[in-house]
């Protein structure tokens, strides 16, 4: 089936998301939308699929215009959309996320046996593996995107959209879906690619279209070189490889020991973890998310209820400790939920630049608070880390995520510290800033400061850390040098032990995305 | 390898923007543009949104009162035979119970002229007529003065709690214990002038922030609901209440009756105007109150707690807060502030326990709390209202036979309208400054239709952007949520075809005219309170 | 390619490592248990009246009882008795110190059956001692209990049916003051007691449309939506009963009653007979709305796309589910149901109107839901709970006291459901899950 997107124009408020988008995608082809977070594209998508109302532009579907006033219309017409963050039913089974809002019945009772039948079929010509009767919350995200998958598949979708459907993958995961992508395309379904990862978009499109801030800046087709792309998408010539000067390690500063945590159901969600950090070096927790990082900064700030082990701090215990105290005790801390754990959303950006701060000299004491230096703090930092907001007093949520996450790292870096934990220090920033995001990092590893960084972004990781440590299901496979080689990471986030990995890679196992970041080195 | 081609038109769409942006509208329509953004502001102020809802109200409640108007209904059944007397007496019923609602509540002029006729026939003139008079006029201001008191007081208990995020329904149990407290020390014990007071006031606080405690105590230790652990609490204080009025320990000698003696003379809140009136000190600690909720909401580190935990408690919990001991010390500090009310109410205007010492004061401090949006300068001013709302209320219900429950009805209308301002414009009919969008959505609803391709080009249609934003619809079109100032600078181009005539173009190419489109950079996404979409929306602009 | 992976990832299936240390939490229960336990036997048991007995009523003489089966009375020592069922409380939770000190998970239904053992015997060691003396009629206790559960129980599916969707039902109270009100007008003015029937839950839609109107169309804060509306509904009503009904009892508020359906044969079965076959049209409606409920909740396609909407709206947005329709009908349809609850009060009891009749049930019919984790099964169980608790306050409360026996205050006695939720509420519900989505309005773009 053809799409064609005319003159597609989005707004929220003043704030223009898409901006007169036009977008051809012909049958059976893998149509790659390129661009920064936020440039528009998740935006772009809902108005195709219903949610959201466009404020102008019209729709085609094989030269014909349609409207869809929700998304049950969108897929009526044979739009599917696998959507960033997945459009399932947590305490649902696979079958029943499948079937909702299409459910077969038997004598008005639900006919599950067929929605079985249904995921059993659809899975076995992917070759998934997916149990139809399993709650969807207790599978892993890939699995739960193949759930996305065949949802979309069951509804016969002849235009399939993927919104950053790679955020959550392994490399070797990424390659199996690109194939899968690939099987679709070849059976005639066209493909909408939506991705920030240059490499992805070359290696498995047939033509991209990259879009910056709300409009089509360009089309190229996948030959194009990486490094042109990117200034397309950004914007402006970018350099990516962060000069980093060699680490200078001093003393252990912060020594982890069978660190472990159990969550409520029981389940082990950190399994013995062992590290060090020391002075003035970073290192590096790269891993597919959800595989116990969370767990693990959280048990270093106190987070967690029940832990087990140890993590001392200059020889201090903070295992047992409470929040406040690890705080006080000099721990800067980015969580990697923003908006859930980092900000409170209608304080104002000066109050939420001292939120773990607020009771200590000079913004207050443990009674009062001194609006004075707090607005201060705020008139300081505001320019120091370039966050754009109509005022110190706006509320946070007037903010946008880039912004946002610019408070967050501006509180975290804004006093003296005796161990800095970031996770995802830069999700959601643009370019600029996460050059500048990340100078600030090595510079306060460069004060001596023990730095420990979660990303489940590859190339941050290998641009900040001096080690890398890679977790998966709940445990730290390995500590490997902060140059290693990218296969072998990729196959480390994928289960392999440090020397299993290295041998497989030595054996000849590559990925698509290492391959291409030999092409050139850029994010 | 240079494959790329760079999409121009849509590309540099900023600069054909700005052109436009920057030829002045024609006069007209810029005076045009200014009143539409004048009526827009005000159909947007808060205030008209209040007064409207004070309004719908008192219809709401007109309608009650001829319901319930035993000759009108007589009146109703000869109708058509004579409209005029059920007309009249529609008529009558409405203004005679709202007439001496303002009679009960706030001036009460027949007493006036009463008390002034009467001191002239005793042969006073002059001042000697004005004081008695004013005094009998403007007794029952000072009525609603006394009855505001503990309302004020109670509402900023319950402010505290509701900043905090928590849904304290307790009052009317912290009430009561908070009285049951205050008032034994009152009459159980013996202790100097001015600390027997402070004893007692202080006892009421205590109680009052134990029984809160409880429920925030079980909220924090195993996450009880609030709401119904508060609930619960307010059938347990009102049981042991009465179960004490029914002990020595509280009737006294008296043992059939089920109050208890009156309050020693130490321990009562000294009256301000002398023995004829009621109103009393707890007048100033209403005042207090007020002042101790706006330091401690936004002043103090704990109000910093309260407030962070309200709004999110897992960020709060991050930054070293404990939401549980928070959930506690809010629910306590809350129910301390109402205990401290129950306290004033039976130490200042009551005097002694009885079994229906509480009455509603629980339940309208949370109406109150609402109404003044839980701010200090609200409670006091919704505080006053409701006071005179149910003084006016007590005498109508004496004076023309209209249950005081009336009052009730009118307060809860207005605390409804007023938190659903969308309503209320719908209902005065400006629903459409509002909701732009509301009338595209209704012509978007049928499903899926294929559209006649008339939508306009969007990129062609910005020669029509400079003229076209003289359309009706112009200051109306904002963003789908109602942008304030960019939706009057904004022109929509009409369109034919999709939405019926009168109603706002569905898919108006409304980016291309927009000249105050700033590159937003890494900058502002709007994003107010719309839940996970605007999250979502707000992920994808950054 | 000729390594072998060392750890093969196998994404379908989640392996949930048991920990080897037991929950936080895990002597909370069985020390509770004790204490109470403990509290039985000092307070029933060791400090009860010697020498006194109880007695409890069974079976009548006109019941068919063949062969006297079920005997007409038990009797029991008031202090013995006591002490033997607080000792089987204490083995009870003896045996919950034992299961739940175990490394491993403890199995839920023995935990379940433990726990049950516990508060049968708990309660019955409370009423031996406080009937000391005297006589209490079971038969008379149970039909009781069943009578007050039906407006908790269909005030509990009110809310299940609001908050499964994800719309907070706090004005439950609200529609059952309608429900009774509407009931008792309109059976009142055509003197046809079905017609009342029929009018409860048409006048409690009324409150449901405006719960759906603040808290879905103009997403109004839920909980401060449904405390509100339960003011307007007391002062609603109240306002019509301090004027139209007050004026004309006869006409506007006459004390009617829905006939008792007596089920022939079962209705003759000794103690369970009178308890669920000699009953009103309302109690059945009540037995067959939950059965109805629990599989259109469960197994049908509606079912499936209301738990959709109430833990994941955009989720069910996405698949063509309409979100704020579905909530509209599911608010309606539980108010309609919490109508025929309040009907209960009035026309089911068959007393007229009065102020605030309602009396908190509506907040205690939100405590079962809860307790009842969001099911209508277990809804229907904790209503009977806490109708239990009232049943006996109002049969103790009945019984005179003046032969020596244990006398509790009246007002303590009244404040038994409210404690009964409180305790529920805060110890056994701890960790409910909630529909995700619930009190959460969901607003397209």
């Amino acid at each position: 089936m053809k799409l064609e997107l005319r003159g597609i124009t989005k707004t929220f408020g003043t704030f223009v998301a898409n901006d007169a988008i036009d977008l051809v995608v012909e049958p059976g082809e893998i149509h790659s939308l390129l661009g920064e977070n936020g440039a528009g594209k998740s935006t772009l998508m809902n108005v195709l699929y219903g949610l959201y109302r466009p404020d102008g532009g019209q729709i085609l579907l094989d030269d014909r215009p349609v409207s869809f006033s929700d998304p049950g219309d969108a897929m009526a017409a044979g739009i599917g959309m696998v959507h960033q963050h997945f459009m399932l039913v947590p305490v649902f089974t696979v079958a029943e996320n499948m079937v909702l809002g299409n459910e077969p019945t038997r004598g008005g009772l639900l006919d599950l046996a067929a929605a079985r039948k249904l995921v059993c079929e659809i899975s076995a010509r992917f070759g998934f593996d997916l149990d139809p009767d399993a709650l969807v919350e207790d599978l892993p995200v890939g699995a739960q995107q193949r759930v996305e998958i065949i949802k979309a598949l069951s509804r016969r979708a002849e235009v399939l959209v993927l919104d950053e459907p790679t955020a959550v993958l392994t490399p070797y995961e990424t390659d199996e879906l690109m194939a899968i992508m690939r099987q679709l395309r070849d059976e005639g379904t066209s493909i909408v690619f939506i991705t920030h990862k240059l490499r992805e978009v070359k290696a498995v499109s047939d033509r991209i279209t990259v879009i910056r801030r709300g409009k089509v800046v360009g089309e190229a087709d996948p030959s194009a070189d990486q490094a042109e792309l990117a200034s397309l998408m950004v914007g402006r010539q970018v350099s990516l490889a962060q000069e980093k000067a060699p680490a200078a390690p001093g003393e252990i500063a912060l020594e982890v020991e069978d660190l472990r945590v159990t969550d409520e159901a029981g389940t082990r969600t950190l399994d013995g973890v062992s590290f060090e950090v020391r002075h003035g070096e970073v290192l590096g927790i790269a891993g597919v998310q959800g595989n116990g990082q969370t767990e693990l900064t959280e048990a270093l700030l106190g987070l967690q209820d029940s832990v087990a082990g140890s993590a001392r701090l200059e020889g201090r215990q903070l295992v047992g400790r409470s929040t406040k105290q690890i705080l006080d005790a000099g721990v800067g801390f980015v969580p990697e939920d923003r908006t859930h754990d980092a900000l409170v959303a209608d304080f104002s950006v000066a109050e939420n630049l001292v939120l773990d701060q607020h009771d200590r000299a000079p913004f207050g004491t443990a009674v009062s608070m001194s609006l004075k230096a707090i607005a201060e703090n705020a008139n300081k930092l505001i320019p120091e880390f370039d966050i754009r907001t109509g005022s110190a007093a706006s509320a946070a949520s007037t903010l946008s995520g880039g912004n946002q996450q610019k408070i967050v790292m501006a509180r975290a870096l804004n006093r003296e510290l005796a161990l800095l934990i970031a996770s995802q220090p830069t999700r959601g920033v643009d370019v600029g800033s996460i050059e500048f995001l990340h100078r600030r990092i090595l510079d306060e590893r460069d004060k001596g400061t023990p730095v420990v960084i979660v990303s489940t972004e590859l190339d941050e990781v290998t641009q900040l850390a001096d080690r890398i440590a890679v977790m998966y299901r709940g445990r730290i496979l390995g500590i490997v040098p902060g140059d290693e080689d990218r296969d072998v990471l990729g196959l480390m986030m994928a289960g392999y032990t440090a020397d299993a990995a290295r041998e497989a890679v030595a054996a000849g196992a590559r990925t698509t995305d290492s391959q291409l970041a030999d092409e050139g080195d850029i994010a | 390898m240079s494959t790329l081609s760079e999409t121009g038109a849509a590309g540099s769409a900023p600069g054909v923007g700005a052109g436009a942006a920057d030829a002045p509208p024609p006069p007209e329509e810029r005076a045009e543009t200014a009143l539409a953004r004048t009526l827009q502001s005000i159909a947007r102020s808060d205030l008209l949104v209040v007064v409207m809802s004070f309004v719908f109200a008192f219809l709401i409640g007109s309608v009650l009162i001829v319901i319930a108007d035993e000759e009108v209904r007589t009146t109703l059944g000869y109708f058509f035979a004579r409209p005029s007397d059920a007309l009249t007496a529609i008529w009558q019923s409405v203004t005679h119970a709202y007439g001496a609602m303002f009679r009960g509540a706030v001036f009460d002029g027949p007493g006036f002229s009463r008390v002034a006729e009467d001191v002239r026939e005793a042969g006073g003139s002059g001042t000697y007529v004005l004081f008695p008079a004013l005094a009998a006029g403007l007794r029952p201001l000072t009525e609603t003065l006394t009855v505001a008191t503990p309302l004020i007081i109670a509402a900023a208990g319950m402010a505290v709690s509701f900043r905090a995020g928590l849904f304290n329904i307790g009052g009317t149990g912290q009430l009561i214990v908070g009285a049951m407290a205050a008032g034994y020390v009152g009459f159980a014990f013996q202790l100097p002038v001015v600390l027997h007071l402070l004893v007692a006031l202080l006892a009421g606080v205590l109680a009052g922030g134990v029984w809160g405690g409880i429920a925030g105590f079980l909220k924090a230790r195993f996450g009880a609901n609030e709401v119904i652990s508060t609930i619960m609490l307010n059938w347990i204080a009102t049981y042991l209440l009465f179960f004490a009025l029914k002990t020595t320990a509280f009737t006294g000698a008296n043992q059939s009756q089920p109050t208890s003696p009156s309050v020693g003379e130490n321990a009562t809140l000294p009256l301000l105007l002398g023995g004829g009136f009621r109103l009393h000190a707890g007048l100033f600690l209403a005042a207090g109150a007020a002042v101790l909720l706006w330091w401690l909401m936004s002043r103090s580190t704990l109000g910093f707690h309260f407030r962070a935990v309200g709004s999110n408690p897992r960020a709060a919990r991050v930054a070293g807060i404990s939401p549980a001991r928070t959930a506690f010390l809010v629910l306590a500090v809350a129910g301390a502030l109402v205990g401290l009310a129950g306290a004033v109410h039976v130490l200042g205007t009551e005097r002694r326990l009885t079994e229906g010492v509480a009455g509603n004061i629980g339940f309208d401090a949370i109406t109150v709390a609402l109404l003044g949006r839980s701010g200090p300068v609200g409670i006091v001013l919704a505080g006053l209202l409701f006071a005179a709302l149910s003084t006016g209320g007590r005498f109508m219900e004496t004076n023309q036979g209209v249950p005081l429950d009336l009052v009730q009805v009118i307060q809860v209308l207005v605390v409804l309208f007023i938190a659903a301002p969308p309503l209320v414009r719908t209902l005065i009919g400006l629903r459409r400054i509002d909701h732009p969008g509301a009338g595209a959505r209704r012509a978007r609803r049928t499903r899926a239709v294929e559209v006649p391709a008339t939508v306009g080009a969007a990129a062609g249609a910005s020669t029509a952007a400079g003229t076209a934003g003289t359309t009706a619809d112009g200051p109306a079109a904002g963003g789908s949520d109602g942008s304030s100032s960019g939706g009057a600078h904004r022109a929509d181009v009409p369109v034919d075809g999709g939405a019926p005539p009168g109603d706002a173009p569905p898919t108006g190419a409304s980016g291309t005219g927009t000249h105050a489109r700033q590159d937003p950079s890494d900058g502002t996404a709007p994003a107010s309170e719309r839940g996970e979409d605007t999250t979502d929306a707000q992920e994808d602009h950054r | 390619m000729s390594t072998a992976p060392v750890v093969v990832a196998d994404d379908s299936v989640v392996e949930k490592r048991l920990d080897d240390s037991r929950p936080a939490g895990w002597w909370h229960l069985p020390a509770t248990a004790t204490v109470l336990g403990l509290i039985a036997l000092v307070f029933f048991g060791l400090r009860g009246l010697p020498g006194a007995e109880s007695v409890f009523a069974l079976a009548r003489e006109t019941d068919l009882n063949p062969l006297g089966l079920v005997p007409e009375r038990v009797t029991l020592p008031s202090q013995g008795g006591a002490i033997a069922l607080s000792v089987l409380a204490l083995a009870a939770s003896a045996g919950l110190w034992v299961l739940q000190a175990r490394k491993a998970r403890p199995s839920r239904g023995v935990r379940i059956a433990l726990i049950a053992v516990f508060a049968v015997a708990w309660v019955l060691a409370f009423m031996t001692w406080v009937i000391s003396q005297r006589s209490l009629d079971v038969t008379t206790l149970l039909q009781g209990t069943i009578v007050l559960a039906v407006p908790l129980a269909f005030g509990a599916l009110s809310g299940v049916l609001s908050e499964r969707a994800g719309v907070i039902n706090i004005a439950i109270e609200g529609q059952l003051l309608f429900g009774a009100f509407g009931a008792t007008l309109v059976g009142s003015l055509t003197g046809n007691v079905w017609l009342g029937l029929l009018a409860a839950p048409l006048v409690a839609l009324i409150m449901g449309a405006l719960l759906a109107l603040f808290a879905v169309g103009y997403q109004v804060q839920q909980i401060i939506v449904g405390v509100v509306l339960n003011v307007l509904a007391i002062g609603v009503t109240s306002f019509f009963f301090g004027t139209v009904m007050r004026d004309n009892p006869g006409l506007f508020n006459a004390p009617l009653r829905l006939p008792t359906l007596r089920i022939p044969v079962l209705a003759d079965l000794p103690v369970i007979g009178r308890v669920l076959f000699e009953q009103n049209i309302l109690v059945y409606l009540m037995w067959i709305i939950v059965a109805g409920l629990t599989v259109a909740l469960f197994r049908t396609r509606w079912g499936l796309r209301v738990r959709a909407v109430g833990e994941h709206p955009k989720a069910a947005d996405t698949v063509g589910i309409a979100v704020n329709l579905t909530r509209w009908k599911n608010v309606l349809l539980g108010a309609a149901v919490a109508g025929l609850g309040g009907a209960t009060l009035t026309i089911g009891t068959g007393v007229a109107f009065g102020e605030e009749m309602s009396a908190g049930k509506g907040y205690i019919a939100l405590a079962a839901m809860i307790l009842g984790r969001y099911h209508p099964v277990g809804a229907l169980l904790a209503a009977l709970t806490f109708a239990f608790a009232d049943s006996l306050q109002l049969r103790l409360g009945t019984m005179s006291a003046a032969e020596g026996g244990v006398s509790i205050p009246g007002d303590f006695l009244l404040m038994l459901p409210y404690v009964v939720a409180l305790f529920a509420v805060a110890g056994v519900v701890g960790r409910v899950r909630v529909p995700a989505a619930n009190g959460q309005p969901y607003v397209k773009q």
